[in-house]
């Protein structure tokens, strides 16, 4: 397999958006292509994840359509559902098909309008994600998931559940501390200053998870131009190479052993890991799938940054923020910058090739600028899991 | 195909890769009971019905009744329900780990204002079911567990 390096990326404006699907994924495209500084024929295939795409605007074949609005002629196009994680598999799959000499130049990203479909439909949309002969009559939401599992998090840890609850609106303080931040992000300039109060006293969504536990509803694209590592520094002297990718599969939540623990997280987390020949240790610097506080804790857990049950009493401490053990959604997560859920792996990568360029938002560069980094997306009641993980030198260099 | 009939046909594929259905899984329910299938080769229960023993993979099943007892595992009470779900707001959906071994998620009718954290690991029982009315994405009235706490 060839080594493969990002070249170029793109980042619409994530909330809500009046263009279509086709229009938002062409903008970040487009960004991605002038800022790889290729030519849209030389784009030899599209990778595209979008999750809902036939419920939000009735299109299905968005990356078909995709190709066809940026002119790029026959090539393969192909959408990727993976629910929340259909860019990271995207991602993963345009990686490893340049990897395997198919292709030279791809366009890798995601796109989702979730927001213009309102909450209710939008919650009734994700809720497909889960298994749905079992947990469709139950009546399931994706808050709904997360709050069960906080519920065995505080039961299995001993924590009292309010003690927990203060310790998840760290994840939400932090998050949307570092969104304000964020011109791209959803809530830019918006409630940059929560207080735990802020967080534990809003709306109660699905009891022990408020409003402020979760991430919003949004629209937005976000691309990425992939090409063989050996060719990178022809395009640009910034490259950040593909080190190493996993994926996995979950299974109804009645046949998860342990709800903080999922299983196709950890196998995940585990085979990025090999395959880059890092651990854990090594990673400066991560954007996690945050959809909820408490998935933010179960995330860091199962990839192997904190052990069993000691993540939340990290976060209070602050050690997943600018300035300690591991800086964590710098960009703001899904919770401060927003989900469009097609587009948020897309995203998560953007993110860590911009700290790795320096480019990140004022107040929110890590110093020195990070080597590696690594994303970390959820689809669903853990039923697609994705990591990517990204660095500034070759592997083995 | 001489020598045999639709009939015949039909028979075996019924039976051949699902000894147990999710509709004969959901009728159990509607009169009370908990089916599931038991592996002949590691002798487990599996439940929700699947075409494979869930713990060995085995397709060596039989149909078997719960007793549709067994321990809260945990619980949520939704209050933002997802469209279609209005007029059950708000409710608890919930994970019940059976005596028999395999988890089902269902219901737990409870008050929705004292479901507290020290329900967990409460014993319960199915007491009734809960039959979704059903939407044009859910293939028709889909129904769950419904369990109770008994101590």
């Amino acid at each position: 397999m060839r080594d493969v390096a990002i070249i170029g990326i793109g980042h619409t404006k994530f909330g809500r958006a009046a263009k279509t699907s086709l229009e938002l994924f062409s903008e970040a495209a487009l960004q991605a292509v002038d800022d790889a500084g290729v030519d849209l024929k030389d784009i030899e295939a599209l990778f595209q994840g979008a999750a809902l795409s036939g419920f939000e605007e009735g299109q299905l074949m968005p990356a078909a359509f995709s190709a066809a609005e940026l002119n790029l002629g026959p090539i393969p196009a192909t959408r990727y559902e993976g629910a929340c994680a259909s860019a990271s598999v995207a991602i993963r799959d345009a990686a490893l098909w340049v990897g395997a000499g198919e292709h030279d130049i791809v366009l890798a990203g995601g796109v989702e309008k979730a927001l213009t479909m309102g909450t209710s439909f939008a919650t009734r949309t994700f809720a497909m994600a889960c298994h749905a002969p079992t947990e469709g009559p139950a009546g399931l939401t994706f808050p709904g998931v997360f709050a069960m599992a906080a519920r065995v998090y505080a039961q299995k840890y001993g924590i009292p559940l309010d003690s927990l609850r203060e310790k998840m609106a760290h994840v939400s303080i932090k998050n949307h501390r570092h969104g304000a931040l964020n011109p791209l992000a959803q809530f830019y300039k918006k409630l940059g200053d929560l207080k735990v109060e802020d967080v534990v006293n809003s709306r109660m969504v699905a009891d022990p998870l408020t409003l402020m536990d979760c991430c919003p509803f949004s629209d937005g694209a976000s691309a990425l131009v992939l090409c063989p590592a050996e060719d990178a520094r022809k395009y640009t002297d910034d490259p950040v190479y593909i080190l190493g990718t996993g994926q996995g599969s979950g299974c109804p939540l009645s046949k998860m052993e342990d709800l903080t623990k999922p299983v196709s997280r950890i196998t995940s987390a585990r085979t990025a890991f090999k395959r880059a020949g890092l651990s854990p240790k090594d990673i400066d610097l991560a954007e996690v799938h945050d959809c909820f506080t408490i998935a933010e804790f179960i995330a860091l857990e199962s990839i192997g940054f904190f052990d069993w049950g000691e993540a939340a009493e990290a976060t209070a401490e602050g050690q997943t923020d600018l300035g300690g053990k591991l800086p964590v959604n710098m960009s703001g997560g899904l919770i401060g910058k927003g989900h469009p859920i097609g587009a948020t792996g897309a995203s998560q990568v953007y993110w860590i090739v911009k700290q790795m360029h320096g480019d990140a938002p004022k107040g929110n560069q890590i110093d020195p600028i990070p080597e590696y980094g690594m994303t970390d997306t959820l689809g669903g009641d853990f039923g697609t899991l994705c990591h990517i993980i990204l660095g500034r030198t070759k592997r083995g260099a | 195909m001489a020598g045999r009939t639709q009939e015949d046909i039909e028979n075996e594929l019924a039976t051949e890769y699902l000894v147990l259905t999710y509709a004969d899984y959901e009728a159990g329910l509607r009169e009370g009971k908990l089916l599931g299938l038991r592996c002949v080769p590691c002798n487990k229960i599996t439940c929700h019905p699947m075409p494979v023993c869930q713990w060995c993979g085995s397709r060596d099943l039989e149909r078997t009744e719960l007793s549709g007892k067994g321990t809260l595992e945990t619980f949520t009470v939704i209050r933002v329900p997802s469209e279609g779900y209005e007029d059950d707001n708000p409710y608890i959906p919930c994970i019940v780990k059976t005596n028999e071994g395999p988890s089902v998620v269902g219901r737990l009718d409870y008050d929705t204002e004292r479901a507290t954290q020290d329900l967990i690991g409460k014993r319960v029982k199915l007491s009734s079911t809960y039959t979704y009315k059903g939407d044009k994405y859910s293939g028709g009235p889909r129904s769950c567990p419904v369990f109770s706490v008994i101590d």
